[in-house]
C-alpha cells in the first residue's frame, strides 16, 4: 500500500494545506473514524490495556476482592523467580513446546511430501488430517482421556496386543507430559501439512527437472531443491508452532489440570491457576509479563527474519 | 538409417523403462499405504468416540474392548442430554457463535474498506496498530480482561463472553489483502456515477469479496465455537456455559464411570463443526493456506 504524501501545492503553509485537505476530505475522515474506531477501541481496551495492566498488577498484592491494592514493588518477581516451582514450570513449557514443534514439523513435512504426489484420494486425506485442528480442544481432550484409560482405553488394548502393559498415562508424573504432546501433535499437525503443501506448490517444477537432468536422485532432489525451497515456510511454521504451543490450554485443563504434581503445569496454565484458582493477581501479572516478553521476542525474530529472507513471499 | 537406429536402441530402452515403471508402481503402493496409515491414525480415535457412544455400559467395561458394538444402543444420547443441560449449551454456543461471527465480519469489512478505499491522515499507522494486536496472545490478557468485564458487571453474561475477543485483526488483515487487489477503475467508475461509499461497499466490493468473506466467517465460526479459556473463566453457572465448557464439566462428573454418556456428549460438541467442515472444507483449507503463503 503506497502512501501518497500530502501534496503541498504553491508552497502553501502546512496548516493551510491541512485546512484545505480537511475541507475537501472531512466526510471521508468521518466515515473512516466510524468504520475503524470501534475495532480499534476494543483492541485498545481488551488487548493493549491488559499489557499495561498486567505490568501494573505484577507490582501489587491483590486478591480481586479486597478494596485496597497493596503496592509491593518487586516482591512478586522475587517470589516467582526464587521458587523452584517456576523453573519446573518453565522447563515443562520448553519440553512441551520443543517436542510439539519437532514432531509437528517432521510429521507435517512427511505427510505433505506424501500428499504432494498425484495420488487418488489425496484431497480426502488432506481434509482428514486437517480435520482435528477444526475440532474443540476440550472435546478432543475428553476423547483422548478415554483412549488413555489404562484399563478400558484403546491404547491399553493396542499396547496389550503387542504385549506391553499400559502406563497410567495421565496419573504418572513421567507419562502425563508425553500423553499431552501426543494429543497436541495429533490435533495440530494437519495445520503444518496444509502450509507445507502450499509451500511445496510454490517450488518451480523446472528446478526438479533441472536436477533430474543433472542426475540427482530423489534424496538429492529433496535436499537440494525441496528443502531450500521450503526454507521460508519452515521458518514461518517453526515460530507459529512454538507460539501456538505456548498457548495450549484446553487439553491441559481437561486432561491433567497441570498435574500430577505439576508435571504438566506450563506457563499459561500457571497463569490461569494463579489468577483464577489462587486469586493472586500480582504473581499472575508476573507470569503474564514473562510470557509476553518471550512470545514478543519470538514474533520480532520472525518478522526480522522474514523481511530479510523471503524473496518469493509477500 | 534413422529408423534403423531407433529400432536398435529401442530394446534396452524399453527394459529400462519397465524397471523404472516397476519402481514407480512400488513407491506408489507405498504411498497409498502411507496415506492409509495417516487416515487410520487420525480416524481411529474419532471412530472410537463414535462407537463408544453406541455401546452399552457393560460392553464399554469389558476387556477386550469391541471394535463394533455387539448390542448397539442409542440410550447414551438421551442420558447425556439429561446428565447436563445440553439444550441450554447448544443455545448458548449457537447464539455466541452467530452474533460473534456477525460482529467480527462487520468489523473486518468496515475496517478493511476504510483502510483500502478511504483517505485518512496517517492511516498506515492505524493499520499497524491493528496488525500489532495479533502479537498479543489473548491468553495473557485474561486477568485484566476479567477485571474489566467484572467492573462492567458483565461476568456470566453473553456480552461478557463476547466482548473481550470481538475486535478482529486477522479478519481485517485478510480482507484488506483481498480488497487491495480489486481493480480501482470499478470503484472510480462507481464514484463518477454518483455512488457513495456505503453503496460502493455493499453493491460492488462485498459481492466481489464473497470468497474471502466466506472463508473468514467460517474460520471465525470454528474459532468461537471451540473457544475454551475465556468462556471458562467468565461464566460461573451451567445456564451460561457453552458446549466445550459443558463437556469439560460432564467429564468431571461422569468420566471414568460412564464413558458411553461422555462420548455421546462429545459427539454433541463436535458434530456441528464436522458438518460445517465436510460442507466447506475447500474454503477453510485454502483460506488457511493463503494466509501463510502470500503470492
Amino acid at each position: 500500500m503506497a502512501v501518497v504524501p500530502t501534496p503541498n501545492p504553491n508552497g502553501m503553509p502546512q496548516t493551510a494545506a491541512w485546512r484545505t485537505r480537511f475541507r475537501r476530505e472531512w466526510r471521508e475522515w468521518l466515515l473512516f473514524v466510524l468504520f475503524v474506531f470501534p475495532n480499534l477501541f476494543l483492541f485498545g481496551v481488551f488487548n493493549y490495556w491488559p499489557l499495561v495492566y498486567n505490568f501494573y498488577l505484577s507490582f501489587v498484592d491483590w486478591n480481586f476482592l479486597r478494596a485496597d491494592i497493596l503496592w509491593v514493588g518487586f516482591r512478586n518477581y522475587e517470589r516467582v523467580f526464587t521458587s523452584n516451582k517456576f523453573y519446573e514450570i518453565l522447563w515443562n513449557t520448553v519440553v512441551f513446546s520443543v517436542s510439539s514443534f519437532i514432531f509437528t514439523l517432521i510429521l507435517g513435512l512427511a505427510i505433505a511430501l506424501l500428499l504432494n504426489q498425484r495420488l487418488q484420494g489425496r484431497n480426502l486425506v488432506r481434509a482428514v488430517v486437517f480435520s482435528p485442528t477444526m475440532l474443540s480442544g476440550a472435546a478432543i481432550a475428553v476423547i483422548w482421556t478415554y483412549i488413555f484409560d489404562p484399563r478400558y482405553g484403546l491404547l491399553s488394548e493396542i499396547l496389550g496386543f503387542v504385549g506391553l502393559p499400559s502406563p497410567n498415562w495421565l496419573t504418572s508424573t513421567f507419562w502425563a507430559m508425553p500423553a499431552l504432546i501426543i494429543v497436541y501433535v495429533w490435533k495440530n499437525m494437519g495445520y503444518s501439512v496444509i502450509i507445507f503443501l502450499a509451500g511445496l506448490q510454490t517450488i518451480s517444477k523446472d528446478l526438479y527437472d533441472a536436477a533430474r537432468v543433472d542426475g540427482a536422485n530423489a534424496w538429492e532432489r529433496f535436499v537440494h531443491v525441496t528443502l531450500p525451497g521450503l526454507r521460508p515456510i519452515v521458518f514461518f511454521l517453526s515460530v507459529t508452532t512454538v507460539l501456538q504451543s505456548f498457548q495450549a490450554f484446553d487439553i491441559i485443563r481437561v486432561m491433567t489440570a497441570g498435574g500430577p504434581a505439576n508435571a504438566t503445569n506450563t506457563l499459561i496454565y500457571h497463569l490461569y491457576e494463579l489468577g483464577f484458582v489462587s486469586f493472586n493477581a500480582g504473581q499472575a501479572g508476573v507470569i503474564a509479563v514473562v510470557l509476553f516478553i518471550i512470545m514478543f521476542t519470538l514474533t520480532v525474530i520472525q518478522f526480522r527474519f522474514m523481511d530479510q529472507s523471503d524473496h518469493g513471499e509477500r | 538409417m534413422a529408423q534403423n537406429d531407433t529400432s536398435v536402441a529401442a530394446y534396452p530402452a524399453r527394459t529400462a523403462q519397465k524397471t523404472r515403471a516397476k519402481r514407480i508402481s512400488l513407491s506408489r503402493s507405498l504411498s497409498y499405504v502411507g496415506m492409509l496409515v495417516v487416515v487410520l491414525v487420525i480416524g481411529i480415535p474419532l471412530y472410537w468416540m463414535v462407537i463408544a457412544s453406541f455401546k452399552t455400559n457393560t460392553e464399554i467395561y469389558t476387556i477386550p474392548p469391541t471394535w463394533i458394538p455387539h448390542e448397539p444402543t442409542l440410550a447414551n444420547y438421551p442420558a447425556a442430554w439429561r446428565a447436563a443441560p445440553f439444550g441450554q449449551y447448544y443455545l448458548n454456543s449457537i447464539f455466541i457463535t452467530v452474533v460473534g461471527t456477525a460482529i467480527k465480519v462487520f468489523f473486518a469489512v468496515t475496517s478493511a474498506y476504510a483502510l483500502v478505499f478511504l483517505r485518512f491522515p496517517g492511516k498506515q499507522y492505524i493499520f499497524l496498530i491493528l496488525l500489532a494486536a495479533l502479537m498479543i496472545p489473548p491468553e495473557i490478557t485474561i486477568v485484566p480482561n476479567y477485571i474489566t468485564v467484572a467492573r462492567l458487571g458483565w461476568v456470566n453474561t453473553y456480552q461478557g463472553i463476547l466482548v473481550a475477543g470481538i475486535a478482529t485483526a486477522y479478519g481485517t488483515f485478510l480482507l484488506r489483502q483481498y480488497f487491495s487487489t480489486m481493480p480501482r477503475e470499478i470503484i472510480e467508475a462507481a464514484k463518477v456515477d454518483g455512488a457513495n461509499h456505503i453503496q460502493i461497499l455493499v453493491l460492488i466490493v462485498l459481492p466481489i469479496a464473497q470468497p474471502a468473506l466466506v472463508t473468514m466467517a467460517l474460520i471465525t465460526v470454528v474459532y468461537i465455537w471451540n473457544d475454551f479459556l475465556w468462556p471458562l473463566i467468565v461464566t460461573n453457572s451451567a445456564s451460561m456455559r457453552t458446549l466445550p465448557i459443558g463437556i469439560f464439566w460432564l467429564l468431571d462428573q461422569e468420566g471414568v464411570t460412564n464413558w458411553g454418556v461422555v462420548m455421546a456428549g462429545t459427539v454433541f460438541v463436535i458434530a456441528p463443526i464436522v458438518l460445517i467442515f465436510i460442507w466447506a472444507q475447500k474454503y477453510i483449507v485454502e483460506g488457511i493456506a493463503a494466509g501463510a503463503v502470500k503470492e
